[in-house]
């Protein structure tokens, strides 16, 4: 059974007029890395906060249609249920640690659950050297970069042990290198502990290359849902205006000036090792 | 700013730092009450030498200072206000014993502030909440109380950022009268509250995202053990409070005019 | 015209964000100011702007040292629009918003109406004249914030990090619109670690590191030097990643836009048939 089944998922907010997103029908399977992208507006933020649960619990409004979590019906179960499955992480790392220094705040998920204290001290530790952050654990968040509250944030999520993390737009905040930090350390929970990923951004050049699938919605709708090289070339994803992968995009300009490369490159790394090919050749 | 420079928490590793909150609360609190126990000066100065030494072990007299220095205007104030009052309406027969008495009310006020800076420079915020915690107070309460220490900082450097911008679009925040000055600042207050109402939904939905209300019984990645030195000071205020009572009672405390005097 | 003369300023909490910055800005340039979060680009356009005082060294514009006039006063030329626009916003309507700072200058009330109307217009917010600004999307409260700068027709428009959080084609109308101010003889200075962007632009680039300026020059000249880029902490663009790891083949390395680097590999791929 995959891991998120939604079917026919429409939502509208308490004081929307229109619904946020409609019709979603879509089904992830365990350990995917699911890149969801689109222009501002198309509901990709609010569909991913009905996987754990803050829609419709949080946010109240109307929800049609269902969606199953890690075999949890999302509607029935309250949210601090949910999110032992799901963490997530959200845009603006300032405003996810509320405590005064790293530690606690990666233990909070846990205390919150009535963890004994020595397994809370496990998960802690583990969740500090996993992100690479064990040197900050005494810090308070205030001293702290963007960069590095974010991966305080991630490790908060991971303590929890969840088997899903979402991710929405996190690197928004911080620079390209800090940028690169958190991918590859999304990049490592997903490829190396099997841990499902969400990743909603607009940075797809430095993205793409992590996820086994693109789903691009417009205006409330699912439209593309494709491995990253099918989706990223189309022609529908350039009518929509996501941000294509420069890569990509000097792939499609050759395409259509009659060379083809022997693969669709997501980075600069295929792209010119594809370029080399057809110059040997 | 400076005089809450004297009650910023101040990162030192001293053995006053180190002690558990609650007891130093319990000695504070003892403290006041002392201070208001007796009405004479004498007393009044021994409490505050007595303290002193705190200050010394925990190595923050340069805040320590400042909170003195800033709470200097207020004892200032108060010694005026006494000595005018007593001198119009007292019926008190020497100038000397009004003199004491203005300065008994103000070192009342300054032995308080006193106490209260060295506590809120040696307790972190962090083991403030903790000791909240574990003294039953409901779990809400603490993390509103931790969380606002954290965002303090960010608030004020968010207050800046606003002033900027509106200064940046002509608005002058100096000069004008009263009415005009007041009015200028909406343009500061009103981004500040929307946005710390922002914060704070944002700051709601992680809290729901990790689990926020899973289980009534929340537990704890630290405790907080009280030690050797904090029953030691719970002792020492115990007999304190219990020697003033005495003193304060049998024994008749000489003024300082009579102790110069004599 | 500005001129920066060998500034240097640190933070009253001792912080050095600036150690001896010197520059010059033309009359209607285009300029990009880069690098990584801490470099100091904020603290820069910040002194330019009038916000901060230099602790050593000048800030001049049009040949007025900034510290001779109030911030007020120089924001009349010079108009900043901040990288949150939630830290501007406060008014009831869009209209009220647009004209603050038009009030605050002084400006007659019918000159206001006008200006208010042009603004706007130019960034499409005619329909959420009457509109609470707290009520609009994070995008169009954005362009509320650009129109509340624009509206008083600063000489010099300052846009800090405009980047951020922004679609591909919020991007490209935000870099169509900086064409047209630059038309419009306006000098534009943004304030980004967005390589991309300034990759698609193609404006003069100043590369800051550690409050120092490491160089400064054409944006493919800059962005496309392995060693500028690793010492300011940012990344390549994309295209010049790829034409770096071709240069044993003899492509040019100073390649940056995608069309240019199409024709240049066509070019060559038809040479070798």
């Amino acid at each position: 059974m995959a891991i998120i089944e939604a079917k026919g998922l429409t939502y509208t907010y308490p004081v929307g007029a229109r619904p946020a997103f409609e019709d979603v029908t879509i089904e992830i399977e365990k350990g995917e890395f699911v890149l969801l992208t689109g222009p501002s507006g198309c509901g990709k933020t609010t569909l991913c906060r009905c996987f754990n649960g803050l829609i419709p619990h949080f946010y109240g409004g109307k929800l049609e249609g269902g969606i199953t979590v890690a075999g949890l019906n999302v509607a029935d179960n309250p949210i601090y249920e949910l999110a032992q499955h799901v963490g997530m992480v959200f845009q603006n790392p300032e405003n996810q640690l509320f405590a005064l220094s790293v530690e606690k705040d990666i233990a909070f998920g846990l205390e919150n659950l009535g963890v004994p204290r020595e397994e809370i001290r496990e998960k802690v530790d583990w969740a500090l050297k996993t992100t690479g952050i064990d040197d900050l654990r005494d810090r308070p968040p205030y001293e702290l970069s963007g960069g590095q509250q974010q991966r305080v944030a991630i490790a908060s999520v991971l303590a929890m042990q969840p088997e899903i993390i979402v991710f929405d737009e996190p690197t928004s905040f911080l620079d390209p290198l800090g940028a690169k930090q958190i991918f590859a350390v999304i990049h490592n929970l997903n490829r190396n502990l099997g841990i499902t990923v969400i990743l909603v951004e607009h940075r797809l050049d430095l993205t793409a290359k992590y996820a086994n699938r693109v789903v691009i919605m417009e205006k409330g709708r699912v439209v593309l849902d494709d491995e990253p090289q099918k989706a990223l070339s189309s022609e529908e994803a350039r009518l929509i205006g996501v941000g294509i992968p420069k890569a990509t995009r000097l792939y499609k300009y050759l395409k259509a000036n009659g060379i083809s490369l022997s693969k669709i490159p997501l980075g600069s790394e295929e792209a010119h090792q594809a370029i080399r090919e057809v110059l040997a050749a | 700013m400076s005089v809450f420079d004297g009650f910023k928490f101040r990162s030192v590793s001293s053995p006053v730092h180190r002690m558990d909150p609650r007891a130093k609360f319990f000695y504070v609190c003892v403290l006041f009450a002392v201070a208001v126990m007796f009405n004479q000066l004498v007393p009044l100065l021994v409490l505050f030498i007595i303290q002193i030494p705190f200050v010394l072990v925990a190595r923050v007299q340069k805040e320590w200072l400042r909170s003195m220095k800033g709470s200097a205007l207020f004892a200032i104030l108060i010694f005026a206000m006494n000595l005018l009052s007593l001198y119009f309406y007292g019926g008190y027969a020497s100038l000397a014993s009004i003199l004491e008495r203005s300065l008994t009310m103000t070192a009342r006020f300054v032995v308080l502030i006193e106490s209260f800076s060295i506590f809120f420079l040696t307790t972190s915020p962090d083991l403030l909440g903790l000791a909240l915690e574990q003294s039953h107070v409901p779990y809400e309460l603490c993390f509103a109380f931790t969380t606002a220490v954290r965002f303090v900082p960010v608030l004020a450097e968010e207050a800046q950022t606003i002033m900027d911008a509106q200064k940046a679009r002509g608005l002058e925040l100096e000069g004008g009268n009263f009415a005009r000055r007041i009015r200028n600042y909406i343009p500061i207050l009103i981004p500040l509250i929307v946005n710390a109402i922002r914060r704070s939904l944002e700051l709601a939905e992680t809290m729901e995202s990790r689990a926020w209300g899973a289980n009534k019984k929340r537990t704890n990645l630290y405790v907080l053990r009280a030690g050797q030195k904090d029953l030691l000071l719970i002792l020492l205020s115990i007999s304190l409070l219990a020697g003033s009572i005495y003193i304060s009672a049998f024994v008749k405390v000489p003024s300082l005019t009579e102790i110069l005097l004599v | 015209m500005i001129k920066v003369e060998d500034v240097y300023f640190a933070y009253p909490n001792g912080v050095e964000a600036l150690k001896g910055v010197s520059l010059e800005i033309q009359d209607s340039e285009f300029v990009a100011i880069m690098g990584q979060n801490g470099a100091g680009k904020t603290t820069l356009v910040k002194h330019i702007s009038g916000l901060l005082r230099p602790s050593r060294g000048r800030v001049s514009v049009d040949d007025t040292e900034t510290t001779k006039m109030s911030v007020a006063t120089l924001a009349r030329k010079v108009g900043f629009v901040f990288q949150n626009p939630d830290h501007q916003l406060f008014s009831e309507t869009v209209e009220e918003e647009i004209s603050f700072g038009l009030r605050n200058f002084g400006f007659e009330e019918k000159t206001i109406k006008e200006r208010v109307d042009w603004a706007l217009n130019l960034l499409d917010l005619t329909e959420y004249r009457g509109v609470s600004p707290f009520m609009l999307s994070g995008g169009e409260r954005k362009r509320v914030a650009l129109a509340s700068v624009l509206a008083w027709d600063p000489k010099v428009v300052i846009l800090d990090e405009p980047t951020i959080g922004q679609d591909s084609q919020q991007k490209e109308r935000l870099r169509q619109f900086i064409t047209q101010l630059n038309r419009q003889e306006k000098t534009v200075i943004i304030v980004t670690h967005d390589i991309e962007f300034v990759a698609e632009c193609r404006p003069r680039v100043v590369l800051m590191a550690h409050g120092k300026i490491l160089a400064e020059g054409e944006a493919a000249k800059i962005l496309t030097d392995p060693e500028l880029v690793s010492q300011a902490s940012v990344v390549l663009p994309e295209i010049a990643q790829i034409f770096l790891k071709l240069a044993d083949l003899g492509f040019p390395k100073e390649v940056i836009d995608v069309y240019e680097a199409g024709r240049l590999l066509l070019e060559r791929f038809g040479e070798s048939t």
